[in-house]
């Protein structure tokens, strides 16, 4: 397991794709401008029945679980001890990092009043009391730790480079203004690369005390992400207010996590024009269907002891989307018990597609669809509210598509092809 | 390897569920919450209520400075000649409405903050900008601290926090029993100040609660039999005597159940004493840091396999 697993995806970073996300990036960050200026009246829908619209809903709830990939793979590599999915981890700590960090400029543009942020780190104002509290200081953690995680990719790439771009941005400026080149230039850049080198291996010595971090924390979070709405116990609908809703909130980012896993390395593959790597995907959705198999139990058991099974089979407005996230979790999980349909592209595609779906529609419900602050009070999300978001993921698309063109994040392809051979001999078993 | 790293991850995921069932059990094996009636609140009689709204103007006269208040315009009077809020809102900490059934049976209603004895908003503030106070048991915000994450807004099951949503920088606005202005120079509460029909009563707990059980004996067949905000949610400094049902003036039908209780003990269960996060890490860094050995020591046997292998070859 060394650096020399990734490699850099040669290729234009100008697409027209680019141009597109970039746009719909511009538009979000106009209006986050427009919030900042007339309030957040100007552009969200959420009123004082819905203080959280789909920023905390979307943005928080389902894009950290949607970013738990990382988490999922951490566990998987350094815990359940499958080194040879390695490679796969880099692209899974970048979407991690970009979802984690995105959240929580989410929150910052949701929280009224951020410039008091500053409290979470006053002791005293400290408030163990409260899950948010814990999630805020939690999420802050991880992404810190996501950061470090990736780090060693920026390191290697500072080390080799050559500061092509750089150097000819210099000539270009020196022949266009005549200004000299500072002389001592060339020296400084050598000492940063000299820098890179030396802070590297020292890195990768205490990396795994990171990287262990990197699993405890969403372990943490997550789970409280689910607490949150434990105070809500007369505003969320019975279906889904419930004491385990910890746990419950735990081991969805768990299948979603790996589900996404699969979803990317199947995206990216086919924009960047890979091969598939099925027998790793197959490897991973061996394991989700144990994950919601124990979701599954948990919600029906939990049910059953309230008494609100009948609730959750009534068929009204509630139920319908109770039935929709448990049935495209279970359906999702089923096509996953299926050997078959695990070597199969498409079907991996379908069915983690599904539980991706159903799992983020359970964060849905609990947070928006299942939360009634009592008679009068409505919430859809306004269009510039929505563009906002659309405006964040755009961001998040941007990043990963910029960074794995400039930096050694993907998996090297002849490395994979000897994965393939090896694996032959060490099947993925669960 | 890969057998015992799946009993151990399964070992991990048992210790995470265990720790949260026990959160569950405990939750309902607790101690209950004492309610202190030495604290001081309001007691607001509906049947004596006349609907002046002296109480709403008294509020915004004392607090619009200090509580970030503003006179409501409403859309018909142009000049602003009168305040007219809808409900409570970042500019309202007080409002009275009318309930009307029929010609014979209706009833004004007085809304303000609660004062809960066990402050939903309190527990879930995360930088403890709602605080209670242990003697007055009033619960107060504090903006300087407040982030504007609006969770008191989630939590409270009467919804009485309101946010400034069309403010640059917003505030919640709240009632704080006029704890800063009216309560230090005169002693009473705005509000209770004002009425003229003595519909709301400012005093300690105990001294209401009595008062309530008095007026429920003196004038049976008047009122509904029930003093709201004893019990509910454990119990608010804010109490109504109403003659129609409570929930037909908008206030929540409301168990003794205390939703800060439930979510605290949870909490508190998981991480009681940082054990459990401490010891998931150390456990994770045991495995984690076993797994890298026994790859380090598989990646040196092969390597001298691959050496025997090419010297094979060679020969």
């Amino acid at each position: 397991m060394g650096h020399d697993e990734f490699q850099k995806h040669e290729a234009k970073i100008l697409t027209p794709s680019f141009i597109v996300l970039l746009t719909l990036t511009v538009i979000g960050f106009a209006l986050i401008a427009v919030r900042f200026i007339w309030g957040l009246g100007a552009v969200s829908n959420m009123s004082d029945g819905y203080p959280w619209g789909i920023w905390i809903t979307y943005d928080v709830a389902v894009g950290t679980a949607i970013a738990c990939g990382g988490y999922g793979m951490a566990i998987l590599i350094y815990i359940r001890n499958k080194m040879h999915y390695h490679p796969m981890i880099r692209s899974a700590i970048l979407t991690s990092m970009f979802g984690y960090g995105l959240a929580g400029f989410s929150v910052m543009v949701d929280v009224g009043r951020p410039w008091n942020s500053y409290n979470f780190f006053i002791p005293s104002k400290w408030q163990a009391n409260s899950a948010m509290f814990e999630v805020a200081l939690c999420v802050m953690a991880y992404t810190t730790v996501l950061l470090l995680e990736f780090l060693p990719a920026v390191l290697t790439t500072l080390e080799k480079t050559e500061w092509n771009t750089l150097q000819r941005f210099m000539d270009m400026l020196h022949k266009r203004t005549g200004i000299n080149r500072p002389e001592r230039m060339d020296e400084r850049l050598e000492s940063v690369k000299e820098l890179a080198a030396w802070l590297k291996p020292r890195l990768d010595k205490v990396l795994i005390f990171v990287i262990v971090l990197g699993i405890t924390l969403p372990t943490m979070h997550q789970s409280s992400l689910g607490s949150l709405l434990l105070i809500a116990s007369t505003k969320l609908h019975p279906l889904w207010h419930t004491g385990f809703l910890p746990l419950l909130f735990l081991i969805n980012c768990m299948f979603i996590g790996y589900s996404i896993a699969i979803l990317e390395s199947v995206i990216s593959s086919y924009a960047f024009k890979r091969p598939f790597e099925t027998k790793e995907l197959s490897g991973i959705a061996n394991i989700i269907p144990w994950l919601t198999v124990i979701w599954l139990t948990v919600v029906i058991g939990d049910l059953t002891w309230r008494g609100q099974l009948g609730t959750a089979l009534s068929l009204d407005f509630y139920s319908r989307f109770f039935l929709l996230d448990f049935g495209l979790v279970a359906g999702g999980s089923l096509l996953l018990f299926s050997g078959r349909k695990r070597e199969s592209v498409r079907w991996l595609f379908v069915s983690a597609a599904m539980i991706v779906l159903g799992g983020a529609l359970y964060r849905f419900n609990v947070y928006l669809i299942g939360f009634n602050p009592g008679k009068g009070w409505h919430y859809f999300p306004a269009l510039a509210e929505l563009l906002i978001t659309v405006g964040i993921v755009a961001f998040e698309i941007l990043g990963y598509q910029v960074l794995v063109k400039i930096l050694p994040v993907l998996p090297k392809l002849h490395t994979r092809q000897q994965l393939d051979a090896k694996k032959h001999d060490d099947p993925v078993t669960v | 390897m890969g057998k015992p790293s799946r009993r151990q991850f399964f070992k991990i995921m048992g210790a995470t569920g265990a720790a949260l069932l026990a959160g569950r059990g405990r939750a309902s094996a607790s101690e209950e919450h004492s309610v202190n009636n030495e604290t001081v609140g309001m007691l607001y009689d509906a049947t004596k209520c006349v609907g002046c709204k002296a109480c709403m103007s008294a509020c915004k006269r004392v607090n619009s400075d200090y509580g970030s208040l503003a006179y409501e315009q409403a859309k018909f009077d142009k000049d602003g000649l009168w305040d007219a809020p809808q409900d409570l809102s970042g500019s309202t900490r007080t409002l009275i409405k009318l309930f009307k059934e029929s010609e014979k049976s209706w009833s004004y209603v007085k809304y303000s903050c609660m004062h809960c004895q066990k402050p939903s908003c309190v527990s879930v503030c995360p930088v403890s900008a709602m605080t209670r106070d242990k003697i007055t048991g009033t619960v107060d915000y504090n903006k300087n601290t407040c982030i504007g994450c609006r969770y008191c807004q989630i939590a409270c099951a009467f919804n009485i926090p309101k946010f400034q949503w069309d403010k640059a920088i917003p505030q919640i606005v709240k009632c704080d029993m006029c704890k800063d202005t009216n309560l230090v120079k005169k002693g009473i509460t705005g509000c209770a100040e004002a009425c003229p029909t003595g519909a709301i009563m400012f005093g300690k707990r105990k001294e209401l609660l009595a008062e309530a059980q008095k007026r429920l004996l003196e004038n049976p067949g008047i009122y509904v039999n029930h003093i709201y905000g004893e019990q509910e949610v454990g119990g608010t400094n804010h109490l109504y005597l109403s003659a129609m049902p409570f929930d037909k003036l908008g206030l929540p039908i409301l168990t003794k159940d205390v939703p800060a209780e439930f979510s605290e003990k949870i909490q508190h269960t998981i991480y009681k004493g940082f054990i459990a996060p401490v010891a998931l890490y150390g456990t994770l860094c045991f495995v984690a840091l076993k797994n890298m050995k026994g790859h380090e020591s598989e990646d040196k046997k092969n390597r001298t396999e691959d050496a025997k292998e090419g010297s094979d070859h060679g020969a």
